[in-house]
């Protein structure tokens, strides 16, 4: 048995080592034993944290052919290829049977013709961070990580420090996170930035840490993410099995073995020299095509994955496992909630100038969750349009980075005009490259998408422009995204969260609307939120609202018989005083509202009071509607 | 061309590519050369001995066979059988045929798509013991080709047998129309080839299945060498029969349908050099590629020239001449060198076959020779070929390989599964294969008694109740039975339901749009307000590659044979509806735009919602004023519903009670209650497919009484209450009823029931609101009888009020109005007034002008 940490640096040489000691047993089922082999591994404590990142960790640091993990979103999926699991050397005096699963290029001289020869097949993904993932988010995980760095290439002290800066600054920017405004990833400016910049654009990030490769390849090769602005590895993972239970858009959490292999790379640059002549098959792969499918390793690494998990949530404060088996972490929540939603709520309301109201309403989207569809019909989602947002002292920019304190994922889009015609939101085919081409609308589940209609002036919009309206709009009544594949669309759900803050009531639609009634001025908020950020405590007290966050949308929901009767009178009695008033749409609503309002407050089921609670604030809501109904003509 | 004189025969390969020289060839030509893996070039000039040893395997090979190249992977029999494929090549053993005619003056073309240029060492998966098959070398029977078990003898006799007696009396294809069923099918049309001399033979695997389902189970394994076989088995037979036809070359197989493999997710490594057929959509063609079949090679110093085969895409340049012994002398001569055409083309999976959440596969396939250009980006194709697997080079120079092959497909037969639609056969292009099982249970469930509750109470189950729209739009998806009257001169009836919806906002319109065009597979949802005409029909585009127009279809053209949904209809352009006219009767579109002039098909339902102008429904209005759409569209919807908020207790109840359950019914306990969707799917195109009901004497009664009856009910007061329109939408329905029902034959019952559903949507929507009673007029000219009827008197009475004036020229408006208003019993809006001084104008009576009324004459 390999020692401790052999499987982390030298896991081929476990699966090797498992595939020779197969070769007297053909029927001993190596595969799935390597596989169970590692799966067990991760699962004794901590083990896991002991694999250092590709998400932390920059490429060069790591170890080739070491285990490593991978937090990413899988973006696109690729063909699949055979490849030769097994073969036999050409070289006659050690003619030996070889592996060829989990590694790219063959070790020595393949003999073609040998009988022993075993053609496999598997899968391969190009996957992306998660896009969107706020800097808290990598914050906390670098955190957790520390003292992790096993795989890593000897001189790992050099690396350390510049590490370490970077925290640090980061942590800077957390603590006086908003006296400082725009020192965030300014998210409008970088809405409008091309792809192509990923390489030489900003991010001190890069400069710190990558001094050396990434920088000139990364300026002709679009890695294709589907947010502007945002940077990290991508990967193509190969996938060995059951690749038919990955979906596009999956966020997991792969663990695989490293192949950065230069001959990968090389492929590449001697295309058009030399071989074209020699091989007429391979040339008539348009350039495009090669580069994406095979770019250079240096920049798009190889992840051969050996297990993976998909994360049901997407907050490093949350224990890993399903909730269910974690029960003494959910009761020690659930005992808390109460008093959290409370402080959420306070925040919140200073946050919302005052307006509890819409406070309240803000913690319900938060919550939100597609948690199942009704053939076309998604359940649970619950888009909230905040209208009335002031526009001065660019209000909605800073309210987002409120909301990216508080949520993993989330981006933000200003609706302006140039953003609406120019960017690309739908994911597309390009037939040329054969790869999807991606946009800002390809997000993980329970991604926050912020969208700013205070932005949007008169103008006229574009086909594109129309176009990017038309999937909002889809994307917020059916929770799906038509990507386009040129030939036709296809349809990919999704759960994503919109928020609409607008000045009257916005073009797009929308599950609820509520008009923020101000009682205090944004100066008021700015000075509440800097108190509040000087305490000592501030950054434990936000990770207690991520938490809670999280968890209140993991939670089970049930609606008793008994509940079920109450609510069907309610609803006929209501029907009966004012049929107009009260549509079935209307009903639906209610019952989110009172599905989220039991969740928030930690409640597993629906009750009498919750009932009523929903209620109450949807008349006090409405009745807001009625006063500003004469105010803006936007209304039907 | 100086042959070498060790070659008597001067057989050479790759005539055709190279037709300036043939006489120069000498007359025969091999067919066997055709074959896959044919080992370099003739003997004697053979540069490099390149193939393996494995290939020659016949160290007993006769003499007389020696001088041409030895069959690869071929056990050669002793005693030489003058039927063998291998005689072909003996020039010596043979009788020269006339030249240009007979199997051996008609040149055999090379089948690259077969693999004759040799290819680099494959996955061999298959791979024999060391090629130590029974091959005893006195039976000619027990020959095989190396590798397989394919007599090549035997392959040939039964495949001769096959084409010779093979009858389908129940083929309904398109490409047998005009052939004789009951006759041998192959043989008509190998006559079919030595008229128009077009020497392709497609050949359908199924009917090879039914006939010897050996021979089908060795096609599938070893197409490589099979098809050849069939080829020489085709050729001796077609000119044994037809000894006088020329051909350019000689006939090729072409096998197609082969039921291996339907899916391209579903090819794996098994699948490596099997003949396979996989369906998808071409998304990318690449240029013609000129391939280099043979180089030709001319010595610098004595003009000596050779010929080398091009071997896994490589060329092994002869370095000393043999005429001369010098060396490097000898220069490539382009011009002289053969090529064949090549080109790669790309597919991708159908939207159909794809599982949710996943995207789709690619595959490259390559198209030889005469099926270059044969598919364009865009159809739809099911491709018949082999498929390959070759290993990557990281480096030409190095031995390390990527340890991953490249896939492609070389394919042999092209279908395009869309190509019927233009001849306008039978619409069901798609093979939608059923499994035996499902066509069970789908004919089990039809036998139920209530099918048609429990398909439209499937339908949209989050939707409720609504169950009459349910039962509509349950019709629609059936449609109708298509007709073909264009030899009497009517055209074709129109098959398609069209359905129209309007009601008040929020009683869930958009959500059963949704659920059915999420349903049907050729559906398409647009949105009024975000259509133009042209998105609708279709417009020319300059494509940016190839720089020629291409038409682009539009929605209407891209549901052909579905559904198209269109939402908020009242919200459409004038302009885009009046698109919609001639597709909702005539089921085309003509197009005359930048040069292309054209009709499409566009043989699609619509499934339309409104919404009322005042956003609530007016209900003392009539539908027409309700939605303002014309009145001539709106007759050509076969049902109109409106889905209003009936305001009644026990309805809400029920409604509240559906709703809650919405939200705390688990996934399944929903799904007890209701079928699967994807039965429902499949129910549907079952019966769509297979099902043609026709009416049937009793019901044909039926109909005429209800079309009469229906008739009555107007002409008692005095108006007409059915078109004939009417009686084709209650045809229409009747039709679609019985094809729920899985019935060939429209019944009483079916007529009845569209006679309910028809006076429903009916009473709902062309009930007069002034009198109470159902006025089609109101659908059919936009206004209702009684409306009319009141027009015409409040005209006559004004009339009347003008000439009992007396003589006066001109009136003042107010003062008309007034008096009219004072003598009538009834109230005169302005409106009705205005409208009645229009009538009188019309009558040349008085004009208006301004304020002033004048009597003319």
């Amino acid at each position: 048995m390999p020692s401790t940490h052999d499987w982390i640096n030298n896991p081929l040489g476990v699966v090797e080592g498992m595939f020779a000691a197969s070769q007297n047993n053909p029927s001993s089922g190596w595969e799935a034993k390597a596989v169970e082999f590692f799966k067990d591994r991760l699962k004794e404590k901590d083990a896991h944290t002991s694999v250092p990142s590709l998400n932390d960790v920059p490429l060069h640091y790591l170890k080739p052919n070491s285990l490593v993990k991978f937090r990413c979103l899988i973006q696109d999926m690729f063909d699949p290829e055979f490849y030769m699991g097994v073969y036999e050397t050409v070289d006659p005096s050690t003619k030996v049977l070889r592996c060829g699963k989990y590694k790219d290029v063959t070790e020595c001289g393949v003999d073609f013709n040998s009988r022993n020869t075993v053609t496999a097949e598997r899968q391969t993904f190009y996957c992306v961070p998660i896009p969107g993932e706020n800097p808290w988010f990598a914050l906390i995980l670098s955190h957790s990580y520390a003292g992790s760095s096993q795989a890593r290439v000897v001189p790992s002290t050099s690396y350390v420090p510049s590490r370490q800066k970077r925290s640090y600054e980061e942590d800077d920017d957390m603590d006086d996170m908003d006296t400082q405004p725009q020192k965030q990833r300014e998210p409008h400016t970088g809405a409008l930035i091309p792809t192509e910049q990923h390489g030489n654009g900003d991010c001190k990030r890069l400069e710190t840490e990558a001094p050396s490769s990434q920088m000139t390849p990364a300026s002709h090769l679009d890695l294709n993410f589907p947010l502007p602005g945002e940077k990290g590895p991508s990967c193509l993972v190969k996938v060995y099995e059951d690749w038919d239970s990955f979906k596009l858009n999956d966020t997991l959490e792969v663990y695989g073995i490293l192949s950065v292999s230069p001959a990968l790379s090389a492929l590449a640059d001697e295309k058009d020299a030399s071989s074209s002549l020699l091989d007429p098959a391979e040339c008539m792969e348009t350039a495009e095509e090669q580069r994406v499918h095979s770019p250079p390793a240096s920049l798009v690494p190889r992840l051969h994955m050996l297990y993976a998990k998909t994360l049901p949530h997407n907050n490093p404060l949350l224990p890993s496992a399903p909730l269910e088996d974690n029960s003494a972490f959910l009761s020690s929540t659930l005992s808390e909630m109460a008093s959290v939603r409370a402080e959420l709520l306070t925040y919140l309301t200073h946050v919302l100038l005052g307006d509890a109201l819409a406070a309240e309403y803000l913690i319900l989207h938060l919550i939100s969750n597609v948690y199942t569809r009704r053939d076309v019909l998604p359940l649970g989602k619950f888009t909230l349009n905040l209208s009335g947002c002031p526009t001065v002292a660019s209000y909605t920019e800073r309210f987002y980075q409120i909301i990216q304190q508080l949520v993993p994922c989330s981006y933000y889009l200003g609706m302006s005009l140039q953003n609406m015609n120019q960017m690309r939101l739908v994911p597309k085919k390009d037939y040329v490259a054969n790869r999807l081409v991606s946009g800002a609308l390809q997000l993980a589940r329970n991604t926050s998408l912020f969208l700013d209609e205070t932005q949007l002036e008169q103008g006229q919009l574009d086909t594109t422009g129309v176009r990017n309206v038309t999937a909002l709009g889809n994307l917020i009544s059916w929770q799906k995204v038509d990507y386009d594949f040129n030939y036709h669309q296809m349809e990919f759900p999704c759960n994503i969260n919109v928020l609409i803050a607008s000045e009257g009531r916005s073009l797009l639609p929308s599950d609820c609307q509520i008009h923020l009634q101000p009682q205090v001025g944004p100066a008021t908020m700015e000075e509440y939120l800097s108190s509040i950020h000087m305490h000592p405590q501030a950054s434990s007290q936000l990770n207690k609202l991520r938490i809670y966050l999280s968890v209140a949308r993991l939670l089970d929901y049930s609606i008793s018989d008994e509940m079920t009767k109450s609510v069907e009178d309610d609803f006929v009695d209501m029907r009966k005083d004012d049929p107009q008033s009260i549509s079935a749409e209307d009903l639906h609503r209610m019952l989110v509202v009172a599905r989220l309002l039991s969740l928030s407050l930690g409640q597993t089921s629906l009750s009498r009071d919750s009932w009523l609670r929903a209620k109450h604030i949807e008349a006090l809501r409405r009745s807001r509607m009625e006063q500003h109904k004469c105010v803006n003509g936007n209304e039907p | 061309m100086s042959s070498p004189t060790s070659t008597p025969g001067g057989r050479k390969r790759g005539r055709n590519a190279n037709p300036s020289t043939p006489s120069s060839e000498g007359p025969t030509s091999p067919p066997s050369q055709r074959r896959r893996g044919q080992d370099s070039s003739t003997g004697d000039l053979m540069p490099m001995p390149t193939s393996p040893a494995t290939d020659m395997l016949s160290p007993s090979a006769p003499q007389d066979t020696s001088l041409f190249s030895i069959q690869s992977n071929l056990f050669l029999p002793n005693e030489v059988d003058m039927s063998s494929p291998l005689m072909y090549g003996t020039p010596s053993s043979r009788v020269e045929g006339t030249p240009r005619s007979g199997v051996r003056g008609t040149p055999a073309r090379q089948r690259p798509d077969l693999g004759s240029v040799r290819k680099a060492p494959q996955v061999d998966l298959q791979s024999d013991a060391d090629g130590a098959v029974a091959s005893e070398p006195n039976a000619g029977q027990k020959l095989v080709i190396w590798g397989t078990d394919v007599n090549v003898g035997t392959c040939k006799e039964k495949f001769q047998r096959f084409l010779q007696r093979f009858i389908d009396p129940t083929s309904n294809e398109d490409e047998n129309a005009g052939l004789d069923l009951n006759e041998p099918l192959y043989m008509q049309k190998l006559e079919e080839i030595s008229v128009v001399g077009d020497p392709v033979l497609n050949v359908n695997c199924r009917h090879i299945q039914s006939f010897d389902a050996e021979l089908y189970r060795q096609l599938i394994s070893y197409p490589q060498e099979v098809i050849p076989t069939f080829d020489m088995a085709v050729n001796e037979l077609f000119f044994e029969r037809f000894p006088d036809s020329i051909l350019e070359y000689q006939i090729q197989v072409r096998p197609y349908n082969a039921l291996k493999t339907r899916n391209m997710r579903s090819l794996n490594p098994e699948d490596i050099d099997q003949l396979i057929t996989i369906s998808g959509m071409v998304i990318r063609t690449s240029q013609l590629i000129p391939e280099m079949q043979e180089a030709f090679f001319q010595c610098q110093v004595c003009a000596f020239s050779t010929r080398v085969e091009v071997d896994r895409g490589r060329i092994a340049e002869p370095a000393v001449c043999r005429n001369c012994n010098t060396t490097h002398s000898l220069a490539l001569v382009h011009n002289r060198s053969a090529f064949s055409d090549k080109q790669m083309i790309k597919i991708q999976e159908s939207p159909e076959d794809m599982p949710a959440g996943q995207t789709p596969h690619t595959t490259i396939v390559y198209a030889h020779n005469d099926l270059v250009d044969k598919v364009q980006p865009g159809d739809r194709v099911n491709i018949t070929g082999i498929y390959r697997a070759v290993p990557m080079r990281v480096n030409p120079r190095q031995s390390n390989v990527k340890s991953v092959y490249k896939t492609h497909i070389d394919a042999i037969h092209f279908r395009k599964t869309d190509e019927r639609r233009l001849h306008g056969l039978d619409e069901e292009a798609e093979q939608k294969l059923f499994t035996e099982d499902r066509v069970q249970t789908l004919k089990e469930l039809a036998a139920k008694p209530d099918v048609y509750e429990r398909l439209s109470s499937a339908l949209a189950p989050s939707i409720y109740e609504h169950e009459d729209i349910k039962k509509g739009i349950l019709l629609q998806l059936f449609g109708g039975t298509r007709k073909d009257f264009s030899q009497t001169g009517r055209g074709s009836f129109r098959a398609e339901v069209n359905i129209l919806l309007c009601g008040d906002p929020g009683t869930s319109k958009s959500q059963l749009l949704q659920y059915v065009y999420n349903l049907v597979p050729r559906g398409q949802y647009t949105s009024g307000k975000g259509s133009s005409a042209v998105g609708l029909t279709a417009y020319v585009m300059k494509d940016p590659e190839t720089r020629q127009l291409v038409l682009q279809t539009g929605a209407l053209v891209l549901s052909d044979n579905g559904i198209c949904c269109i939402d908020e209809f009242d919200k459409m352009s004038d302009n885009t509806r009046s698109v919609l006219h001639e597709v909702m009767e005539q089921q085309t579109l003509s197009i005359a735009k930048a040069g292309i002039i054209c009709q499409l098909n566009a043989r699609t339902a619509v499934l339309a919602a409104a919404n009322p102008v005042e956003s609530q429904w007016n209900p003392k209005k009539t539908t027409i004023e309700n939605i303002q759409l014309p009145h001539t569209l709106l007759s050509r919807f076969d049902l109109i519903f409106l889905m209003l908020d009936p305001q009644d207790e026990a309805y809400d109840r029920r409604l509240a009670h559906h709703l809650v359950s919405l939200y705390y019914q688990s996934e399944e306990q929903m799904e007890e209650e209701f079928l699967d969707m994807a039965v429902l799917r499949d129910y549907i195109a079952y019966a769509r497919t297979y099902i043609n009901p026709r009416l049937s004497e009793e019901a044909s009664q039926a109909l005429i009484e209800a079309y009469v009856d229906m008739r009555k009910i107007g002409s008692g007061r005095g108006m007409v209450s059915a078109y004939p329109r009417q009686l084709e939408s209650l045809i229409r329905l009747a039709e679609a009823h019985a094809k729920v029902r899985f019935s060939e034959k429209v019944e009483t019952i079916d007529v009845e029931e569209a006679k309910r559903l028809h006076r429903e949507a009916l009473k709902q929507s062309a009930t007069d609101p002034r009198t109470g009673f159902v006025d089609i007029s109101i659908l059919t000219t936009g206004m209702s009888a009684t409306a009319r009827k009141r027009k015409e008197e409040v005209a006559q009475a004004l009339k009347k009020l003008i000439q009992a004036k007396g003589k006066t020229p001109a009136m003042k408006y107010q003062q008309l109005l007034e008096d009219l208003r004072g003598q009538s019993e009834t109230a005169i809006t302005k409106e009705l007034f205005d409208e009645a001084l229009r009538a009188l104008a019309d009558e040349d009576y008085l004009t208006v002008t301004g304020k002033t009324v004048r009597l003319l004459a």
